[in-house]
Formats: structure tokens, C-alpha cells, sequence
């Protein structure tokens, strides 16, 4: 059981998670009131990681992060390492290919919110935050969650990406999917099938302990 | 759309805005709310100017202060009665919210539900924490877009009755669209009459529909005109109230208001029967001393008969063979007959 990869994969899931919250709230929450043209074309942009193969998404990542990319280059500049091959470049491959998993669920729940509400808002009196807070995040919260859960859970299962940018480097980029790849072509499907059973475990507890929740507070909101 | 509509509102008086439907009324609600921009437009609130495109003022929705009561209401699923009231009330301090808003609750006739969530109130419920809700931040107009269309007849009929009871103590001008004339005789005392986003008349709800000419566009909500007089005596053992009209005494349905308050009363052409002289025992107790104004002959059977009753208008649809039968003329003094049963009952403009 290679605990190391675990770690590093939850790891990496939750700060997937936290970078993509305040993103998917605000991203959902502008597609789905926004009215501007070409709303299909920013929309099929960013579910662009959906349809197109991990190892083309890891080949422009890896290009993106090459020293010789304007990107690549500002970033070493700024922090002085480069992101291939590294925990903070497979992190910036994570949220960027889980941006539809996280922003979709959320923005159909602001859609589902309808103007209505936010126009109720307003004549309320409330500021743009506050109707956020009080009116919008109570609402909507059940889709955000389940952005959060997909990519979560998503994150603990994505390969191709991961090997391409990442590599396979313990404790930095060996991520418990390519950990699970490892122990297979080494033979050892017994390791291989622990680490398969505890994936297993985790995905059904996340997603158990979501639909709880929702329906709980599904239950209380009458 | 286009939308070419200008009218004002006094504070205290209720504008109903009449017209099919695509004509313009729910979107000029929305253009004094905030939520729709005119290409042009002037809209101006209690001496505060909301938008004026020639001076590029444009005051957002959320600083316009205007009560918006719409036809599904809009209430926050998620928060209770008292909580939505109280969503109208974030200027206030904090501490003072659930009190007030408690109050403005009990105004709408609405007591022991302050916990419950929309979902489980009825459609009437619902309506008046709208209302409260609206009323709450104290605003310098109030909107109604057809705010009784959504709830059965019986509860509509109780909800008008509170909001005629409400609009007196209203200290803001109220916009009412709707499609019921029962409506505009009850709660309006303008009228704005919308056709494809136009303004095809405006005026006194008697003015407006005592004017011949606009049949084509009010023909669909039958003529009717409304007296108003004050309420002399109930008398509950034969369910009847009395009104004190110039014209004469007028007995209608017990009502709940209290005497020496002003009623007003609907009147379809079509329930009104004229009389020459004196006309003897009758079962219709209603006989208002009239004089003929105007006799219109239309196309059909049905003539037209304006008649001044101690100083308001009324209308009588009568036949052309009764009007040579009884040689009516212009200036002929004649009793109108009205059945107290024809009184006042709910009718749609359709």
C-alpha cells in the first residue's frame, strides 16, 4: 500500500477543491446570468477537458510550462522552479482540467435560481454580495457541491494528465492512480488491488456523505 | 418591444394599468422597478429622478426603493414568512428586523406562520408576505403585477378586500397592472389603457370607461361604470348594506367596512333597466334618480344610455325598440333600475 501516493493524491484533490470553490461560484454565477454573445463559445472553451484526449490537454500543459512559454518563463521568474514535473504544475493541471466538472453543476444551479429571486434581491434592496449570500449560496449550494464532489473525485481517478505533466516522481507527482498503474506492471496485484479497494472506499463514502447531506437539507427547506 | 407609455401617480392613489396581454404593462412595471432599460425613458419618484436617458441617470435597481410585488411573487424559498419580510429590511438595524417585520405581517393579516417556509403556505399566504415584503423597505412606489391572479376566486375576493382596506393607509403611489375589471372598479382611481406598448387612453377609471369610443379596446371587458357612495347602515339580518348614494339609496351585499366609509360600487350597462315616472312595487330596490346625457346608438339591438346620477356617470344598455317605446330623450329626467343582486360581482376582462 503506498500510503505516500494517497496522501499525495488527496492532497492534491482538496487544494484542487479549494482553488476551484471561489472560481466555480463566481464563473457559474456570471455564465448563468450573463447575456453577452458568444456565451456558446466561452462555454465550449471551458468544457473543452471533457472531450479531448488527457494526453493532448498534458501535451500543451507541458508546453505551457516549458521555460521557452511566456508562461513557463514568468513563472520561473516569479517563484524560481519550473512546473513540469512538479507538485504545483500537476495542481495547475488539476484545476484547469476539472474547471467543467466544478463550474457546470454550478452554474445549472444558478440558472436554476431564476432571475426572479436575484430581482427580488435587488428590490430589497440588496447589494450584489449579499444577494450572493444570503439568497444565491443557500440556493445553489447543492450544485456547487456536487461540482466539488466530481472534481474531487475526478482528481483521486485522473491518469493521462497526471503522467504526462507529473511524471511519476514519489512524494512530488506519484499520484495513487499512477501508484495503482506501477504496482500492475511490477505484478503486484495484490498491492495494486488494496490501493484499488481503498479508491473505491473513498469515492463511495464521498459521495454517500454528499447525497446525505443534500437530502437533509433538502428536507429542511421544505 | 416598444414601449411608448407615460402617465404619473399621485402619492396615495392607485394607477391600474388595463391592456391584453403583450401590450407593455408588466414591462413598464419593470422599467420604474429598474430591471428593464428603456432606450429612452424618464422615470421620476417622489421628486427623485430613477432614470433619465437625455441626462444618462440610471439609479440601479437595488437604490430605486420601489415595492415590486410580482404575479408568482418571488418569495426566497429558503427563508421563513418572517425572514423574507425581513430580507425587505436591511436598512434597519439588525435588532429591530423581526419585530417590525413581525408587524408588517400582522398588517397583512397574517399571524402564527412567521416560521413557516413558502412552500407551505397557501397561495393567499404567500401573496401577502409578497406584499409585507414589498411594503417593508418602505417604498416610494408600489408595484403590483396581477397579484391576485394566482389565487382562487374566494381567497381573491378576500385579498382585494384587504387591499382596498390597505390602500388607504398606502403614503405611496401604487401601480397595479391587471387584467380584472372588478379589480380596477375596487382599488383603481386612474386608468391606463395599454394596447401594442401604447398608451391608447388614460384618465379616471369612469372617464375611461365611459368613453364610447375606446370599445374597441374595452369592449372585450364590458361596459361598466362605478358610483361611489358613502355606506349608510348594515343591516345583517337580511345581508344587506346600505349606501347613502345622492341619487338615491343603494342596497347591496353586506359589506365589511364600517359606516360613513366610502364604498364603491360596479355597475355593468347591462344591469341597469330605466324607468319613466314613478315605477311602483318592483322587487329592484335600487332606483337612482337620473337624468339622460347622451343616448348612443350602436349597430345592433343595444343602444348605449348615459345618464347623470346625482353627479357621476352611469350606463345603461338598454334595446333600441324600449328606447322609442319610452320616447327617451337628452335632458329626460328617468329612474335607473338596478337589481342589488347585479351588484358588485366578480367579472374578468377576459
Amino acid at each position: 500500500m503506498d500510503w505516500q501516493a494517497l496522501w499525495l493524491s488527496l492532497h492534491l484533490a482538496s487544494l484542487t477543491v479549494l482553488l476551484l470553490l471561489p472560481l466555480a461560484v463566481l464563473l457559474g454565477r456570471w455564465l448563468a446570468v450573463t447575456r453577452i454573445s458568444g456565451l456558446s463559445l466561452i462555454e465550449a472553451t471551458l468544457a473543452l477537458p471533457l472531450v479531448l484526449p488527457p494526453t493532448v490537454v498534458g501535451f500543451y500543459l507541458l508546453v505551457a510550462f516549458s521555460p521557452r512559454s511566456w508562461f513557463g518563463d514568468l513563472w520561473r521568474q516569479v517563484f524560481g522552479g519550473t512546473l513540469a514535473f512538479s507538485f504545483e504544475g500537476l495542481l495547475i493541471a488539476s484545476v484547469l482540467i476539472n474547471i467543467p466538472y466544478a463550474v457546470q453543476p454550478a452554474q445549472r444551479a444558478f440558472e436554476a435560481i431564476g432571475n426572479e429571486l436575484r430581482e427580488a434581491a435587488a428590490s430589497c434592496g440588496m447589494s450584489w454580495w449579499r444577494a450572493l449570500f444570503r439568497i444565491e449560496l443557500p440556493l445553489a449550494w447543492p450544485g456547487i457541491l456536487t461540482g466539488m464532489v466530481l472534481a474531487f473525485a475526478h482528481t483521486l481517478g485522473e491518469f493521462g494528465v497526471v503522467l504526462m505533466v507529473g511524471g511519476n516522481i514519489p512524494g512530488e507527482t506519484r499520484t495513487i492512480a499512477i501508484s495503482i498503474y506501477d504496482r500492475v506492471q511490477a505484478f503486484d496485484d495484490a498491492a495494486a488491488g488494496r490501493m484499488a479497494a481503498v479508491l473505491l472506499l473513498i469515492s463511495l463514502l464521498v459521495i454517500a456523505a454528499t447525497l446525505l447531506l443534500s437530502q437533509r437539507i433538502g428536507k429542511r427547506r421544505g | 418591444m416598444s414601449l411608448a407609455v407615460a402617465f404619473s401617480a399621485a402619492p396615495g392613489t392607485v394607477v391600474a394599468l388595463v391592456g391584453p396581454s403583450g401590450s407593455g404593462k408588466t414591462s413598464t412595471l419593470r422599467a420604474i422597478a429598474g430591471f428593464m432599460r428603456p432606450a429612452a425613458g424618464y422615470v421620476s419618484c417622489g421628486g427623485e429622478v430613477w432614470l433619465d436617458t437625455t441626462a444618462g441617470i440610471d439609479v440601479g435597481a437595488r437604490r430605486r426603493r420601489a415595492g415590486f410585488v410580482v404575479q408568482a411573487y418571488a418569495l426566497f424559498p429558503h427563508l421563513s414568512a418572517v425572514e423574507n419580510v425581513m430580507a425587505g429590511l436591511i436598512d434597519r438595524p439588525a435588532a429591530a428586523r423581526r419585530e417590525e417585520a413581525h408587524a408588517l405581517l400582522a398588517r397583512v393579516h397574517l399571524s402564527g406562520i412567521d416560521d413557516r417556509k413558502p412552500s407551505e403556505l397557501s397561495g393567499g399566504q404567500q401573496q401577502r408576505i409578497a406584499v409585507a415584503r414589498a411594503l417593508a423597505r418602505q417604498p416610494r412606489v408600489l408595484l403590483l403585477d396581477e397579484p391576485f391572479s394566482a389565487v382562487d376566486q374566494p381567497t381573491r375576493q378576500r385579498l382585494q378586500a384587504e387591499m382596498v382596506e390597505l390602500r388607504g393607509e398606502l403614503p405611496m403611489p401604487v401601480v397595479l397592472v391587471t387584467h380584472n375589471v372588478d379589480e380596477v372598479a375596487r382599488l383603481a382611481d386612474s386608468l391606463v389603457l395599454l394596447a401594442d406598448g401604447k398608451t391608447v387612453a388614460s384618465g379616471t377609471v369612469n372617464e375611461v370607461f365611459g368613453r364610447f369610443d375606446l370599445r374597441p379596446h374595452t369592449g372585450h371587458f364590458e361596459t361598466s361604470m362605478v358610483l361611489h357612495a358613502p355606506i349608510g347602515a348594515h343591516d345583517p339580518s337580511t345581508g344587506t348594506t346600505f349606501l347613502d348614494h345622492p341619487a338615491g339609496r343603494l342596497s347591496v351585499g353586506l359589506m365589511a367596512a364600517a359606516p360613513g366609509s366610502m364604498a364603491r360600487i360596479r355597475v355593468r350597462a347591462r344591469d341597469v333597466a330605466l324607468a319613466v315616472g314613478e315605477p311602483g312595487r318592483l322587487s329592484i330596490r335600487n332606483r337612482l334618480r337620473a337624468t339622460v346625457s347622451e343616448i348612443a346608438e350602436g349597430e345592433g339591438q343595444a343602444v348605449d344610455v348615459r345618464l347623470d346620477v346625482g353627479g357621476e356617470t352611469l350606463i345603461a344598455s338598454i334595446t333600441r325598440e324600449a328606447v322609442r317605446a319610452l320616447d327617451l330623450k337628452v335632458g329626460q329626467p328617468v329612474v335607473a333600475l338596478i337589481k342589488s343582486m347585479a351588484l358588485d360581482r366578480p367579472g374578468d376582462f377576459g
